[in-house]
């Protein structure tokens, strides 16, 4: 187990240095660099431009660049916003917890309501009420974030006046973003888990359970699901870290504070070191979140700690 | 006792197989859903058949008006025709969504494919690339890229595709290792065919079954990204905007004239929902192992 748990680390280091150098070459590859968009509409001559290069170090060689960026980096220096000159890493670090509210609230709603109707749909196979699941399944991954978003401004804040549509102070405000973002997490799990389910049911050892006699309930719930989970554990994974993608428009549409909403405004304000800092954050989260799911698989399932 | 709880159970499974057979439901679903791409593709290529007013068109005198006869879909805050709006953005959205999933899934199956042939140190350093690759969510890399780039149709497709590629590339890598030591690749290699022949009659045609799955999947998803970037205002700048722009666009008037948003994403909805509804047909009809459960049973 522990160097199962080593042996991870290490390729999960490596793989975090390899996206910080994915994150470094987008920047580097930039058609126009960070310096002529300080000066643009200043008026600043080609020497201050140059001279403003050399002072941030962009006329070094490419992995003098990187080094230097890397270093910075290690120090905990993000670089600083373009706009307004303010490290980047405070600003992520002030918008993060908003983030992270929104996105453990819809993985909680995916997850429970993901597990129960993907279980429902499968122990009813091929029912009418199957079908339904599976049609809620496939409109939840189908149906665009921004858009169920606006669909539940439109009737539960607009129309109903139940929720607000905007804002982030207080619970209530997470209620309408949650639901839209967990939409989609929910509809990917109902799919995973009842096609596990059913995979499961099929197996020689549910027959043998059932031609032992034990009832229904215990064949399915402490024997099909169990084994069915293993493999939506992993997208479970995938779907949180999706979700903080998923995030930059949810906290658009929903005018909330958060790393996505940042993202999102720098995008338009062509802060570019803010976008890099915040892609790269959440490399760092997602390979976290990751980890975490690669440890809890080999917990449940020791057959995934004898391939290491 | 416990003999006719177990004939209990095979009965109530072979019920469950006949059931299968009489009551196929997913058949009206996937008619429906063949339909939809096919008159959503006709919107894309041919709009000036389907639209009834020109998209640019704007009715000062019905600004901002319900859906009703003249308008079916509503005006919007120009006064242009909402239909006619969304038949013409099928372009531009549909061209993102086709050619990043073609362009993701060559690229991910050149990269998987060598990756699975060369084995050794190219095998390890292009997985380990690809790995890194997916440890940016979708979204972000995607916008990352597009942010970077600028907005222009290639950008913004070479950006989705990206994000996409890695899975493509690892479903390509597996399928090639499993294949390349099955007896007929041997059977081929030691009577002197070249690799090239190899790859492309023996391997290809064998793994190319989840591979199209993934890709019909991988458009609604691509379809989704591409609509997504639009509405944060990394789309295509253009005369007749796309379905996220349009979305977007609307949004300020969700009070006043909610049909201005609802129906782009409608649009983009049902073609992601139909996309995936045939791909999950095809999943389960290119399954041999599905396949041979029903002949069995």
């Amino acid at each position: 187990m522990g160097k199962f748990i080593v042996n991870r680390m290490i390729a999960a280091v490596f793989v975090l240095l390899g996206s910080l150098f994915l994150v470094f070459i987008i920047n580097y590859s930039l058609p126009g660099d960070a310096v002529d968009q300080m000066l643009e509409g200043t008026g600043a001559t080609p020497e201050m431009a140059a001279n403003l290069r050399k002072e941030l170090g962009l006329d070094l060689p490419f992995h003098t660049q990187f080094f230097e960026y890397l270093n910075n980096i290690l120090r905990g220096d993000f670089g600083n916003s373009i706009v307004n000159n303010t490290p980047v890493l405070d600003k992520i670090i002030s918008q993060f917890p908003a983030t992270i509210a929104l996105t453990v609230v819809s993985a909680i709603l995916s997850i429970v309501f993901g597990i129960t109707l993907g279980v429902f749909s499968a122990t009813h196979h091929n029912s009418v009420l199957d079908y339904a699941a599976r049609l809620i399944g496939l409109f939840g991954i189908s149906m665009p974030t921004f858009w169920s978003g606006i669909l539940l401004i439109l009737i539960f804040s607009v129309t109903l006046g139940w929720f607000p549509s905007i804002g982030s102070d207080g619970w209530i405000t997470l209620v309408l973003p949650s639901i839209a973002l967990g939409l989609v997490g929910s509809g990917a799990i109902v799919r995973m888990v009842r096609n596990s389910m059913l995979e499961v049911m099929n197996e020689q050892y549910i027959l043998t359970l059932r031609s032992k006699g034990l009832s229904e309930k215990v064949v399915m719930y402490k024997h099909a699901l169990r084994n069915a989970l293993i493999p939506s554990i992993t997208i479970i994974g995938m779907m949180i870290g999706d979700m903080l993608g998923g995030a930059v428009v949810i906290e658009t549409v929903f005018s909330r504070q958060g790393i996505g909403r940042l993202v999102a405004d720098a995008i338009t304000a062509k802060d570019l070191p803010v976008v890099q800092g915040v892609v790269f954050f959440s490399a760092i989260v997602y390979i976290l979140i990751n980890f975490m799911v690669d440890i809890s698989y080999s917990v449940i399932d020791p057959r995934v700690r004898k391939s290491f | 006792m416990k003999e006719t709880v177990l004939a209990g159970q095979i009965k109530k499974l072979s019920v469950v197989h006949k059931k299968k057979r009489i009551f196929q439901p997913e058949h009206v679903f996937i008619y429906a859903a063949g339909s939809i791409i096919f008159f959503l593709i006709i919107c894309a290529v041919f709009p000036q058949w389907v639209a009834p007013f020109a998209p640019t068109k704007m009715f000062t005198d019905a600004i901002m008006q319900a859906p009703s006869v003249s308008h079916i879909l509503g005006t919007d805050y120009f006064g242009r025709d909402v239909f006619s709006l969304i038949v013409f953005g099928s372009r531009t959205s549909l061209i993102i969504g086709f050619l990043s999933v073609i362009t993701a899934a060559v690229i991910g199956m050149l990269i998987g494919s060598v990756a699975g042939y060369a084995g050794g140190i190219i095998d390890l350093i292009f997985m380990r690339v690809i790995d890194i690759l997916m440890t940016i969510p979708g979204m972000l890399l995607s916008l990352a890229f597009a942010a970077a780039l600028g907005p222009s149709l290639m950008n913004i497709i070479l950006a989705i595709s990206i994000s996409a590629l890695p899975g493509y590339a690892r479903l390509m890598r597996g399928q090639i290792l499993t294949l390349k030591n099955r007896n007929f690749v041997i059977a081929s290699k030691s009577i002197g065919v070249s690799n090239f022949v190899i790859f492309f009659r023996h391997i290809l045609p064998n793994a190319y079954s989840p591979l199209l799955v993934m890709a019909t999947n991988g458009l609604g998803s691509s379809i989704l990204l591409g609509a997504g970037l639009s509405f944060l205002g990394l789309g295509v700048v253009q005369e007749v905007p796309d379905w996220g722009t349009l979305l977007s666009q609307g949004r300020g008037y969700l009070a006043a004239a909610w049909w201005i948003a609802t129906f782009p994403g409608i649009a983009i909805t049902s073609f992601v929902l139909s996309a995936n509804i045939i791909g999950d047909s095809l999943r389960d009809f290119l399954d041999p192992k599905k396949k041979q459960k029903g002949e069995n049973a």
